[in-house]
């Protein structure tokens, strides 16, 4: 009996299986999730149907994520009376630094703590940065990962926009 | 020979160019500091297919393989019998790193690896491969990920696993 506690418990800690391509999520349902943001409020995806959706995933051990976010914030303030809602999901292992770079970086958009079950329902978030672009009905219809040149982010939200 | 004063004066001006374009071109060549990942000899990098074949070849002497970046990324996947020995860029990481290895024969073939950014941005597999060698161990590698774990090795095919 104990034996097949021990065996049980050894398969739920690690399974050995292929992650999910984040490709997979293009053109598909960006997943939910219910989350409380950095403030202390909760936070659905669905709550934003209707506006695009910019999703971030950075950590402040990043660097390439501290040169974004400025940028992603300055696009809410751009874009948000047009329905863009930038959320940043912060990747760290504990709330408290990334709240505190959210506060230096004056960000004025929500942040959540992500964890690896959001991770893998993204299709794994194994490199930051990465960001996701989701229409106005929910569906993910572009993907970023790693440093990347911001324009072409910008030209997708701004046509996003237009759409319905 | 004498020369002239205003020869002099030439003379002295073109030293003192010469001197200040030396000390130019010694800052610009100067050594990564040892925090950034491209510190690591070259000779001291694995690519991924050479740690998968070694991995996967019957007989041959396999690493001591330790993540040294995100617990939430090495959470989500990492390569199986890899154990979390991080984060490499705090100090309570590297605290954690030295404890693992401690009671290890210096001459332990080890393979550290983070995956969390592009590498030349990566702030922990620097620190860690330093750490290992401040303590003395002799064959330490880094595997290089050019952008990260995801596109690097995972969409390569190479197996992972999930779980803390």
């Amino acid at each position: 009996m104990l034996l097949a506690v021990l065996v049980c418990v050894s398969v739920a800690s690690a399974t050995s299986r292929a992650v999910l391509p984040a490709q997979n999520l293009l053109n598909k349902k960006a997943p939910g999730f219910a989350l409380t943001d950095l403030s202390g409020q909760s936070l659905t995806l669905a709550q934003f149907q209707g506006k695009v959706v910019l999703l971030n995933f950075w950590a402040t051990w990043c660097a390439p994520c501290q040169l974004e976010m400025p940028v992603f914030a300055a696009w809410q303030r751009k874009y948000g009376p047009q329905g863009l809602q930038v959320i940043g999901i912060s990747m760290d292992d504990e709330a408290g630094p990334a709240r505190s770079l959210a506060a230096r970086l004056e960000l004025n958009y929500p942040v959540v703590m992500g964890n690896e079950r959001l991770g893998a329902r993204y299709g794994g978030v194994l490199g930051l940065p990465l960001t996701l672009l989701i229409d106005r009905n929910g569906i993910v219809r572009a993907r970023f990962q790693g440093e990347t040149d911001l324009k072409p982010i910008e030209r997708q939200v701004a046509a996003l926009l237009t759409q319905p | 020979m004498r020369f002239s004063l205003s020869k002099r004066a030439v003379m002295v001006a073109v030293l003192a160019m010469l001197c200040s374009l030396q000390g130019r071109v010694a800052s610009q060549w100067a050594p990564p500091s040892p925090a950034n990942a491209s510190s690591i000899p070259q000779s001291q990098l694995i690519q991924p297919d050479e740690l998968n074949q070694l991995l996967h070849t019957r007989g041959a002497e396999k690493p001591l393989i330790l993540q040294v970046g995100s617990h939430v990324l090495f959470a989500q996947a990492h390569i199986p019998g890899s154990e979390y020995a991080g984060p490499g860029s705090q100090d309570a990481g590297l605290q954690q790193l030295r404890a693992r290895v401690a009671s290890l024969p210096r001459k332990t073939l080890i393979a550290i690896y983070c995956g969390c950014c592009p590498w030349n941005r990566c702030p922990n597999v620097g620190p860690a491969y330093k750490a290992l060698t401040d303590m003395g161990f002799t064959r330490v590698k880094a595997l290089y990920l050019a952008d990260n774990l995801g596109a690097d090795w995972a969409d390569k095919g190479f197996p992972v696993e999930t779980g803390r």
